[in-house]
C-alpha cells in the first residue's frame, strides 16, 4: 500500500505524503488553502483533517473573477 | 474539528471568526447572517420587491436559495450575453439557472437576450467598439448595468440585488485604493441608494461572506452551479488581488475582513465624502436612463455604434 494521498484541482493531480494535514500537504502544493474547499468521499471536510495512504482529496476552487 | 455548536464533525472552519460548523449548523449560520447583514446596513424589507442578477454562479443562485429561504419577495433576471467562447458559457449558465428553479419552484425569472434584442452579442458588441482595449468587460458592464436598471423600474422593484462577496469588494477596494480612486471609494457600499434620476437602489446581502464561505453553501446545500468563469475573466486583474490578499489573509486571519470592515467605517466616518459631489444627471434622450451626459448615454452611443457596423465585422 503507497504512502501518498491525491488532491486533485480542476484537471491537475498532486501527489502528497499521507500523515501530515490537508492544510499542510495544500500549502506545500503552493496553494492557498483560502482558495479551495477540500471534499473527501463527496463530503466537505475541515483542512485539519490528517491525510490517510490512499486518500483522494478533490479541491475544489472558490475564486471567480470578471 | 467539531462543530461550535453540536460537537459533530465540521465540515468547514472560519479561521477568522475562530468557527467551525457542521452542514446544519453551517447553513443555519448562512442564513441568520445574511439577514444580520440585510438588517444591519437596511438594504431591504421583506415588504419589499427584490429583483436578483443570476449569473449560474456559486455566489449568486447560493443568494437566490438564502433570500427565498427567509422570505423575501424576490425575483431573477438573467442576462443572456451571447458569450460562447468555444464552451459554450451563456447556454451553460442559462440551464444551471433552469435547473436552480425546478427545485425552488417558487422562483420567478426574467430573461434579456442581448443579442436577440440590442443586435450583436457582447462578444461582438465588444469587437466594433474601442471601449476596453480588446476585453468585452467594459462594454459588458455597461450593458449589464443598463438592462438591469431598466428590468428593475419596468417591474417595480424596490432594490437589485446581486451576489458579490467579501472578495470580489476587497479586490475591488484593493484595486481603487491601489489608485487611490477616491470617487469609486466613495461609492463602494453594501447598499447605495435609489438616486432621484431614475437609478435603482442596489444592495449586496453577501458582502460580508468570504468567496469560500458562499461556495460552502453552494455545495452544502447542493445548488449546482457554473464553475467555469467566463472565459473573458481569465488573467483579469481582480483574479490577481483576490489572490494577493488570499496571501496576506493566510498568514492573518481575518486581514480581508478588516481591511473591507475598516474601510466602510473610514466611509462612514466621512473619509471619501468630500468627493461625493454629485453631478448634474440627465435623462437620455433614447432610453430615458439617468446619464451624465447630454443627449445620448454611454450605453446608448455605445451600442449605436455597434449596429451601425454590424456587416463589418464579425
Ligand atoms: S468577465 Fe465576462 S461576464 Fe464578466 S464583465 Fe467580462 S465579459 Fe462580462
Ligand atoms: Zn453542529
Ligand atoms: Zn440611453
Amino acid at each position: 500500500m503507497s504512502l501518498t494521498a491525491k488532491l486533485i484541482l480542476r484537471d491537475k493531480e498532486y501527489e502528497v505524503r499521507a500523515g501530515q494535514t490537508l492544510r499542510d500537504a495544500i500549502q506545500k502544493c503552493d496553494l492557498s488553502p483560502q482558495a479551495v474547499l477540500p471534499v473527501l468521499d463527496g463530503q466537505l471536510i475541515t483542512d485539519d483533517q490528517i491525510l490517510r495512504p490512499g486518500d483522494i482529496v478533490m479541491l475544489v476552487s472558490v475564486i471567480s473573477g470578471g | 474539528m467539531k462543530c461550535r455548536k453540536c460537537k459533530d464533525k465540521a465540515v468547514i472552519n472560519m479561521r477568522h471568526h475562530k468557527l467551525a460548523l457542521c452542514k446544519d449548523h453551517y447553513l443555519a449560520w448562512v442564513l441568520e447572517q445574511t439577514e444580520r447583514f440585510i438588517c444591519k446596513y437596511h438594504m431591504f424589507t421583506v415588504n419589499e420587491k427584490v429583483l436578483i442578477a443570476v449569473s449560474g454562479g456559486k455566489d449568486s443562485l447560493a443568494l437566490w436559495d438564502v433570500l427565498l429561504s427567509l422570505g423575501y419577495q424576490v425575483d431573477g433576471i438573467y442576462i443572456n450575453l451571447g458569450i460562447d467562447a468555444g464552451i459554450g458559457y451563456s447556454e451553460r449558465s442559462l440551464s444551471m439557472i433552469r435547473k436552480f428553479m425546478e427545485t425552488h419552484g417558487e422562483a420567478v425569472l426574467k430573461v434579456v437576450d442581448v443579442p436577440v434584442t440590442y443586435g450583436a452579442s457582447i462578444t461582438t458588441a465588444a469587437s466594433r467598439t474601442h471601449r476596453g482595449k480588446g476585453r468585452p468587460c467594459s462594454v459588458c458592464g455597461l450593458t449589464k448595468r443598463h438592462i438591469m436598471n431598466r428590468i428593475a423600474e419596468e417591474g417595480g422593484y424596490d432594490v437589485l440585488v446581486t451576489g458579490h462577496n467579501l472578495d470580489d469588494e476587497a479586490a475591488v477596494l484593493l484595486g481603487n485604493t491601489l489608485t487611490w480612486q477616491t470617487g469609486y471609494l466613495a461609492r463602494q457600499a453594501p447598499v447605495l441608494p435609489a438616486s432621484g434620476a431614475g437609478l435603482v437602489r442596489k444592495a449586496k446581502p453577501f458582502c460580508r461572506f468570504y468567496e469560500r464561505e458562499t461556495a460552502a453553501y453552494a455545495l452544502l446545500a447542493g445548488i449546482d452551479y457554473v464553475y467555469d468563469e467566463c472565459p473573458h475573466a481569465v488573467g483579469a486583474k481582480s483574479i490577481y488581488y483576490k489572490e494577493l490578499l488570499n496571501t496576506l489573509e493566510e498568514e492573518r486571519p481575518g486581514a480581508k475582513l478588516q481591511f473591507y470592515l475598516n474601510f466602510l467605517r473610514a466611509r462612514d466616518e466621512g473619509a471619501f465624502r468630500v468627493f461625493e459631489e454629485q453631478v448634474e444627471l440627465n435623462k437620455c434622450s433614447q432610453c430615458g436612463q439617468p446619464t451624465s451626459l447630454v443627449g445620448l448615454c454611454t450605453f446608448c452611443r455605445t451600442w449605436q455604434q455597434v449596429n451601425s457596423q454590424s456587416g463589418n465585422t464579425q
